[in-house]
């Protein structure tokens, strides 16, 4: 699939599908976070829809990687920070579940690929062993079609057990993608997933997360607005720690309501 | 005399002496090495590695007791001084806040100075004296002392240099965080562990003051970590500086085959440390 079909699927789909359809899957409301005391969201409040790929745009240090991190409490590693806000997942608050629970419920992938330094296979059965998924036999099979649905299956069946790093950056960010699908997730978070890739391993990842939004609800962070508009369903604006407005992917792109979205689209700034 | 030819002197003044220090530096262990082995070599026979030590005054004998007696007294610090220094190493690195970690970190560097004789005399009223006797196992514990610090600031060196992200991906994946600790970080970095584990150990296999007065000597054959043992570091002592000449000859091998011991142990970390991860 080329780029220009996905922008007319993309931006067809969400008006055929209809909001009639859309289900919450994460519902975040007046969402303020604080790296010691300085402040970097402000009082953000969306929701992401089930089954829905939400791309979430903006200039660098908007705070929409931050956004990404608070919803599988990532922030949490980091000393110092704080939220103030509810988050929702299927209408239960992510801060009162068990944190090991939840990030398994909503699984990542960040900027630069970060396999771990052992096999492809043992990459990809991590999440498996370390939840205790599956029994050892089972396991062969649910890497199996981990890999597949990443779409990198037929790139590495004859060398499971080569070292991740043998693979290249594209694949590599794959294999991470695989990795977090082991434990099917019921969200995957990206946080700008392809900034360093190039455009035939980016167009791969896009492909593939286009199917993935069938089994998944998908929010990504990305700085290259040609990919929200061809990949997202939604996408939402970032600026300055503030939401500015979220809404279709096509509605954005063509008539957003706010002027600094349109300044931003237009390449007035950021 | 122009700017420009100062400079030049000054800079090439500056050349000299920092390669005259290099100099100095390399050329003293190529010095001991030569001059140990010049002597070490005409003295080394295979009755060294053999035999028990003869009574003064008779020719011959060996120093098997000793060897085996350092080999004793590394396991022991080895055994107390690796897991204490790894999980120590693995707080600092993983857990500790940053003021307390400063802190622990300092009383580390502070244990790593104290000086050996010292830590041998804490041995010898924390172990010796309650027990009323030398033992392998008090000079294995003395030794122990020096190897925790060596053993706690490599493991915490070696874990700090594995990438954040490793952390972050095994996390995500909703490993609880001492699962990602054992899972990932750990063997991440375990090469390089192992070789500060190794370096601690060439390092306490040259001690001799802590065991002077804790496993001290013994001229006969003993492996009861309850009684005093001969080691190579206090035969050398106790062989160089007496009267005859026989037991000089023995303290060159000794010095040598405990120089190629820890220069083995040394070389062989090197080995082990893996080239750095990708990235």
């Amino acid at each position: 699939m080329t780029a220009a079909t996905k922008t007319e699927s993309s931006a067809s789909e969400p008006a055929a599908a209809g909001p009639a359809q859309s289900v919450q899957k994460l519902s975040v409301s007046h969402l303020n976070f604080f790296y010691g005391k300085q402040q970097t969201l402000y009082d953000v409040s969306l929701e992401i829809e089930a089954n829905r790929i939400t791309a979430l745009i903006g200039p660098s240090g908007c705070g929409k990687s931050t956004f990404l991190r608070v919803l599988n409490r990532m922030f949490e590693t980091v000393k110092g920070t704080r939220v103030e806000g509810g988050v929702l997942l299927d209408g239960e608050d992510i801060f009162a579940a068990d944190v090991t629970a939840l990030r398994r419920r909503v699984g990542m992938v960040f900027q630069k690929a970060n396999p771990f330094p052992k096999s492809i296979f043992n990459n990809v059965a991590y999440g498996l062993r370390v939840n205790g998924l599956c029994s050892r036999g089972e396991i062969p099979d649910a890497v199996e079609k981990s890999l597949r649905r990443a779409a990198l299956w037929d790139e590495v069946r004859d060398h499971l057990h080569k070292s991740a790093y043998t693979l290249s950056g594209g694949q590599q960010q794959r294999l991470c993608i695989a990795r977090a699908l082991a434990v099917d997730p019921e969200v995957l978070l990206l946080d700008e997933p392809s900034s360093a890739l190039d455009p035939i391993a980016t167009s791969k990842i896009e492909e593939l997360l286009f199917e993935l939004k069938k089994s998944c609800t998908i929010a990504i962070v990305t700085h290259n607005m040609q990919q929200a508009a061809r990949i997202a369903d939604r996408t939402g604006f970032f600026l300055m720690g503030r939401l500015v407005e979220i809404d279709d992917t096509a509605t954005i792109f063509k008539k957003p309501s706010r002027r600094e979205t349109e300044d931003y689209i237009t390449g007035r700034f950021g | 005399m122009s700017r420009l030819a100062r400079r030049n002197v000054i800079g090439r003044a500056m050349f000299a002496l920092t390669g005259l220090s290099m100099f100095v530096t390399v050329s003293s262990l190529f010095f001991i090495l030569g001059y140990l082995i010049w002597h070490g070599f005409r003295s080394i026979n295979f009755a060294f590695f053999t035999q028990l030590p003869k009574p003064p005054g008779e020719l011959g004998g060996g120093m098997a007791n000793a060897i085996a007696g350092s080999a004793e007294l590394i396991l022991i610090a080895t055994l107390i001084g690796a897991p204490v220094g790894f999980f120590a190493g693995v707080y600092l690195s993983e857990f500790g806040g940053r003021k307390f970690s400063f802190v622990v970190r300092y009383v580390t560097d502070l244990l790593n100075g104290v000086p050996s004789i010292v830590v041998g005399i804490f041995a010898y009223s924390l172990v010796v004296v309650p027990l009323g006797h030398f033992s392998i196992f008090a000079g294995g514990f003395a030794l122990s002392v020096i190897f925790i610090p060596i053993a706690v600031r490599t493991t915490e060196q070696f874990l700090q240099g594995v990438p954040q992200s490793f952390r972050e991906a095994a996390l995500a994946l909703g490993a609880p965080k001492w699962k990602a600790i054992a899972t990932v970080v750990v063997p991440a970095a375990f090469g390089a562990l192992a070789t500060g584990m190794l370096l601690a150990l060439a390092r306490v296999a040259g001690e001799t003051a802590p065991l002077l007065f804790t496993s001290f000597s013994n001229q006969f054959w003993n492996l009861s970590p309850n009684e005093p043992a001969a080691s190579l570091p206090v035969m050398i002592f106790t062989y160089a500086i007496s009267p005859y000449k026989d037991w000089h000859r023995q303290a060159w091998a000794a010095g040598l085959v405990l120089l190629a011991l820890v220069l083995f142990i040394n070389i062989s970390a090197r080995l082990l440390l893996p080239r750095r991860a990708p990235r």
